[in-house]
């Protein structure tokens, strides 16, 4: 344990490179839209707002909790087992949150149905616990665990908000768009309702941040 | 220390200790939500049968309600015998998934639910059966006459969406309404789900959802089911007093503002679910 005692170098709580950890995911790196990891339950549960702002606290909560378990078992996790140690962890956390939203948020539960067991196979959260939480330590990977589910929330919510507006003139259930102009002919879109337009919006997403990010131009060969 | 990290002995001890201490935290959280989820659940119940009756309520007044309107119910076999009269809760209680499980010659009991609303009677039935990859279930709800469908409700638990999943969906149930379980010589025919365009409608038959002929398929034996046991109560009533039949024109006449007002419901229904439709 010596060895560990030495690299423990003094850093700032929030320095430099720990905010980055938080705000790289938002932008830079944001997993759905740059590492388009997490596409499929993108696709799925941002038909409404409320779901998806659910969705976002699960993974939230399994992102952020799991980095840092993970990360403070780092050193005594097998490396032949790991990742069926993470697959434990994860199912547990994912299991914790579908008993609660049962309990508590029952109809919304009942939305997600299927997707909320599904965030165990949500790339975002074994991508994290791989490639961040199994080699840093526990601070560092909550932060890392924050941004990343924040970059998913972030992109999940534009969608839903999409979605809904025009889908269904609502949001969070709420009537946005008047009846007036309805009376006027303006009609949903169905479109906006299925799967696939949810993926057409990810890809307008990615098209619109990349001509603006210019570190997500790919140099001309 | 000299402990292997790669050693068998030590990838056995890690693991059984990660599961168990995962284990020990479920069961911990389990053992809180449970009482909540399971009251949820009897809340969410109580309001599909309501709403069996087109009494649509939220779930925190599902109990007030359901306790005011459900005013009597009972439980019937196969063949149609009365068990558990009057035994509200219990019947309330009955499960269907190992009523059904039960072997040949034992005794399932099937679950009938009195509605009163506004002085009109509906027999709301329980019912269950096999979808294309779990089970499915609803209620029926069926007026005086104990023969025309006032309304029926559906659920599953892993049809397909968009797909057989639709069973579940208001512009699906809504055909339900007005069938016939028995024809007009009083012989129990079922109400049958068929592929669209392979009959002429009829009181007797509904439309299959596309796609989903499994689940179609599932949904016409559990309604062949759970209607045959009651027209066979519905028989032993009728003999016993055969003036129902007579007050069945008041019945149906009851029923007019509530038609009207189901179509009501479909019109909105089909609005809500425009997009549900065009997933086809």
């Amino acid at each position: 344990m010596a060895e560990v005692a030495v690299q423990q170098e003094k850093e700032a709580i929030f320095s430099k490179k720990r905010v980055k950890l938080l705000t790289d995911p938002l932008n830079d790196n944001n997993p759905v839209t740059v590492q388009v990891l997490g596409i499929c339950s993108a696709l799925a549960i941002t038909v409404q707002v409320k779901p998806a702002l659910f969705m976002f606290a699960g993974v939230f909560f399994v992102v952020v909790l799991g980095n840092i378990v993970v990360s403070m078992l780092r050193n005594v996790i097998p490396n032949r087992v790991r990742i069926i140690a993470q697959l434990v962890i994860v199912a547990g956390l994912v299991s914790i949150v579908d008993m609660i939203l049962k309990a508590y948020a029952y109809d919304v539960s009942k939305q997600l149905s299927v997707f909320v067991g599904l965030i165990i196979t949500n790339c975002i959260v074994m991508g994290r616990l791989e490639a961040f939480a199994m080699a840093n330590k526990p601070w560092p990977s909550a932060l890392d665990g924050i941004g990343n589910s924040l970059g998913y929330g972030l992109l999940l919510i534009i969608v839903a908000i999409v979605r809904e507006l025009f889908g269904s003139g609502k949001l969070l259930g709420f009537t946005i768009i008047p009846p007036s102009f309805y009376e006027h002919g303006y009609v949903n879109n169905g479109m906006m309702m299925m799967p696939p337009m949810a993926l057409v919006l990810v890809g307008i997403i990615i098209w619109v941040q990349r001509s603006r990010n210019t570190k997500l131009i790919e140099a001309e060969d | 220390m000299a402990l292997n990290k790669e050693s068998n002995g030590y990838v056995i001890m890690f693991s059984v200790i990660l599961v168990l201490v995962t284990a020990v935290a479920l069961v911990t959280v389990f053992s809180f939500t449970r009482d909540t989820v399971s009251n949820n659940q009897k809340l969410e119940k109580m309001q599909n049968i309501l709403q069996a009756g087109r009494i649509n309520v939220e779930r925190n007044q599902a109990e007030a309600e359901y306790k005011k309107s459900i005013i009597d119910a009972f439980a019937l076999t196969e063949k149609g015998e009365v068990k558990m009269k009057g035994e509200i809760d219990n019947v309330f209680n009955i499960d269907l998934a190992s009523e059904l499980k039960k072997k040949e010659g034992e005794e399932k009991l099937f679950p009938v639910f009195v509605c009163n609303k506004n002085d009109s009677t509906f027999y709301i039935l329980g019912m269950r059966g096999k979808g294309l990859w779990d089970a499915i279930w609803g209620y029926v709800a069926l007026q005086k006459d104990m023969n025309t469908i006032y309304n029926a409700v559906f659920d599953h638990k892993g049809e397909t969406p968009g797909l057989g999943a639709e069973i579940k969906e208001g512009w699906y149930t809504a055909q339900f309404t007005g069938k016939k379980i028995a024809d007009e010589k009083g012989e129990f025919v079922s109400v049958s789900v068929i592929k669209k365009g392979t009959a002429p409608a009829s009181d007797y038959n509904v439309d299959g959802v596309s796609g989903g002929t499994l689940t179609s398929n599932g949904l016409h034996d559990m309604l062949k089911l759970f209607f045959s046991a009651f027209y066979e109560y519905a028989k032993t009533q009728k003999n016993a007093a055969p003036e129902v039949k007579a007050e069945t024109v008041p019945a149906t006449n009851d029923s007019i503002p509530a038609d009207s007002l189901a179509l009501d419901t479909q019109a909105t229904d089909s609005l809500n679910n425009n997009t549900t439709t065009t997933n086809h």
